[in-house]
């Protein structure tokens, strides 16, 4: 067994996610049988192997980077526009300090 | 005019002679869109209104003999991962049912500055994640060659919206095979460009390393000119490449003696037999057009699954991190606290396969656990990359399978996660080096399921990888 029901709320709880407890139960399995599968990484030898963190290519090296100019943003209606809860301006979020 | 079979070129060919106006070729397609889609559910949302505005400003620049661009008037579908500016944009996901985008994709701009008429929006899985399209929340996409089958995902409204000529050529996204996968299955040309080769600014982030934007089309042409129009450097996406960008219609002479190409013997383990079958056959046809075939290794494939799932799942546990219910339309009803209302937010609003990979990804980066799987699969990666960059010094282009398989059933294997996973073990590969990569139609099984070729090339060779599709496809790909 690589990960149990309670590593699994912990995994959840660490997401933000609230799962049932069918869920639960379906992910312990799901992700054991993932995780017996990603233990395969373990027969590669990668003494000599750098990690990969992007693709890699021929490019000059300013390549990335574009003229520092400040350009005009969304705007605050057309930001809050796709907002569950807005107002004055700004996103509304269930109380988060009590007065 | 015969909407299900039109291309590129005859659209053009059509406006330009007067047979029909762009608005005219518009209503129609709508029309013929609406009519069909309800056969497979290719499409979520259609953009009327928008595609009317592109298309009246086609028919104005041709009265004032101005010219409209390269795909003026073409009715274009794109997968809903693809922002657009007003028009509804769901990601196949529950959370964005509601979701108007304020701004567009650098491509969806490229492709309407070009004259292209966006028709609709189309169905995928949710948040581009699975391989089959079962896992969006507006339910499946029907494959048009076999309706109890599925079109392949997660990119299958685009592959399907194409096969069933309801739109010319379509965008699509592609993270370990989700423009190839579905295109093989729905009998289409699909393109994973060069990582880098088109701007993702306003393609939906799943796993950033890995993400894509390419084109699906009905032959090579159409695919590589949508290309053509795409791709090149963009400012508001910081790892788009410099490169310039080739015309790639020049390079579609169909003179492909004399190629040198590699033909993996890891990816020809696991096939069916009447893939296994037209693959030889393709293989067969290409030696027939002069080309040189030989056997080459990839010898890490056999770790691509687990080192794309720790990545993938890795990079998309933080992607998803911002559908909290703060700024993305969908809330849970009813919560007691900031934590609870994220918890609940997200809980209803993503589907299973979502959370499973969340779950993954969260494991594989939390304390612990972080060096053991994601640093070792970042590791792995540069193997499976180096192992591409041993072929090429060998040979000008590789030749594989798209997938082990034909189209499968739907429902057959939504049940076991690992099953589909390991469906992709073809097309991941070329993800994970970064390489063009596309699948161009082979043949059909006995039961008339296409099966596609899958052709990987140098970073920035897709002009070759071109080439030799268009060569395959004009000789009749195997079956000829």
């Amino acid at each position: 067994m690589k990960i149990t029901a309670e590593q699994v709320r912990y995994v959840a709880d660490l997401a933000n996610l609230h799962l049932t407890e069918d869920e639960v139960r379906k992910f312990q399995a799901d992700l054991d049988e993932i995780l017996v599968h990603f233990d395969r990484l373990n027969e590669v030898d990668t003494s000599r192997s750098d990690a990969m963190a992007q693709v890699l290519y021929e490019a000059e090296e300013t390549a990335t980077l574009r003229p520092d100019r400040p350009r005009p943003g969304l705007g605050t209606d057309l930001a809050l526009a796709n907002a569950p809860v807005a107002g004055a301006g700004y996103f509304k979020v269930p109380e988060v300090i009590k007065r | 005019m015969d909407i299900p079979a039109l291309t590129i070129d005859q659209v053009q060919e059509g406006l330009r002679a007067r047979r029909f106006s762009s608005v005219e070729l518009t209503m129609a397609a709508l029309q013929f869109a609406r009519e069909e889609n309800p056969k497979t559910n290719a499409y979520l949302t259609f953009s009327e209104e928008r595609a009317l505005r592109t298309a009246r400003r086609v028919d104005e620049q041709l009265a004032r003999g101005e010219d409209p661009g390269l795909l003026a008037g073409v009715p274009i579908a794109v997968k809903d991962v693809i922002v657009t500016k007003g028009v509804r944009t769901t990601c196949g996901s529950k959370l964005l049912a509601n979701y108007v985008p304020p701004y567009d994709a650098t491509a969806v701009e490229r492709l309407e500055a070009a004259g292209g008429v966006i028709i609709g929006k189309t169905n995928c899985d949710e948040f581009a994640m699975g391989s089959s399209n079962e896992n969006s929340a507006f339910g499946p996409v029907r494959n048009p060659h076999a309706l109890d089958r599925v079109p392949g995902g997660s990119s299958g409204g685009s592959a399907a919206a194409v096969a069933q000529g309801t739109a010319v050529v379509a965008l699509g996204s592609d993270t370990g095979g989700s423009i190839r996968q579905p295109a093989s299955f729905c009998g289409v040309v699909g393109v994973t460009p060069t990582y880098g080769r088109v701007s993702r600014y306003g393609l939906t982030a799943f796993a950033s390393s890995l993400d894509h934007i390419g084109p699906f089309g009905r032959n090579v042409r159409d695919a590589a000119l949508l290309l053509n129009v795409i791709a090149g450097r963009d400012p508001l996406d910081s790892t788009s490449a410099e490169a310039p960008v080739p015309d790639y219609l020049a390079h579609l002479d169909g003179d492909i003696k004399g190629l040198k190409l590699g033909l993996p013997h890891e990816y020809l383990k696991d096939l069916t037999s009447e893939t296994g079958d037209l693959i030889s056959k393709a293989i067969d046809q290409l030696k027939r057009l002069g080309c040189e075939v030989r056997d080459i290794s990839l010898p890490a494939t056999d770790y691509a699954i687990a080192c794309y799932y720790v990545i993938a799942t890795a990079e998309a546990s933080s992607n998803l991190a911002r559908y909290d219910g703060v700024r993305y339309t969908f809330r849970a009803a009813s919560s007691e606290s900031l934590s609870d209302m994220y918890r609940k937010t997200r809980g209803e609003g993503f589907g299973a396969e979502c959370k499973r990979r969340i779950m993954l990804g969260t494991y594989v980066l939390s304390a612990g656990y972080y060096d053991a799987y994601y640093l070792k699969a970042q590791k792995v990666r540069a193997l499976i990359a180096r192992d591409f960059t041993n072929a090429f010094a060998e040979v000008d282009a590789i030749v594989a399978p798209v997938s082990p398989f034909p189209a499968f059933k739907i429902g057959e294997k939504i049940d076991d996660p690992m099953a589909m996973y390991l469906s992709d073990i073809y097309t991941i590969t070329g993800d994970l080096a970064g390489i063009p990569c596309m699948s161009v139609p082979c043949g059909k099984t006995a039961e008339g399921l296409p099966v596609g070729l899958q052709i990987l090339a140098k970073h920035f060779d897709e002009a070759r990888m071109f080439r030799l599709a268009d060569a395959f496809e004009r000789a009749g790909g195997a079956q000829n």
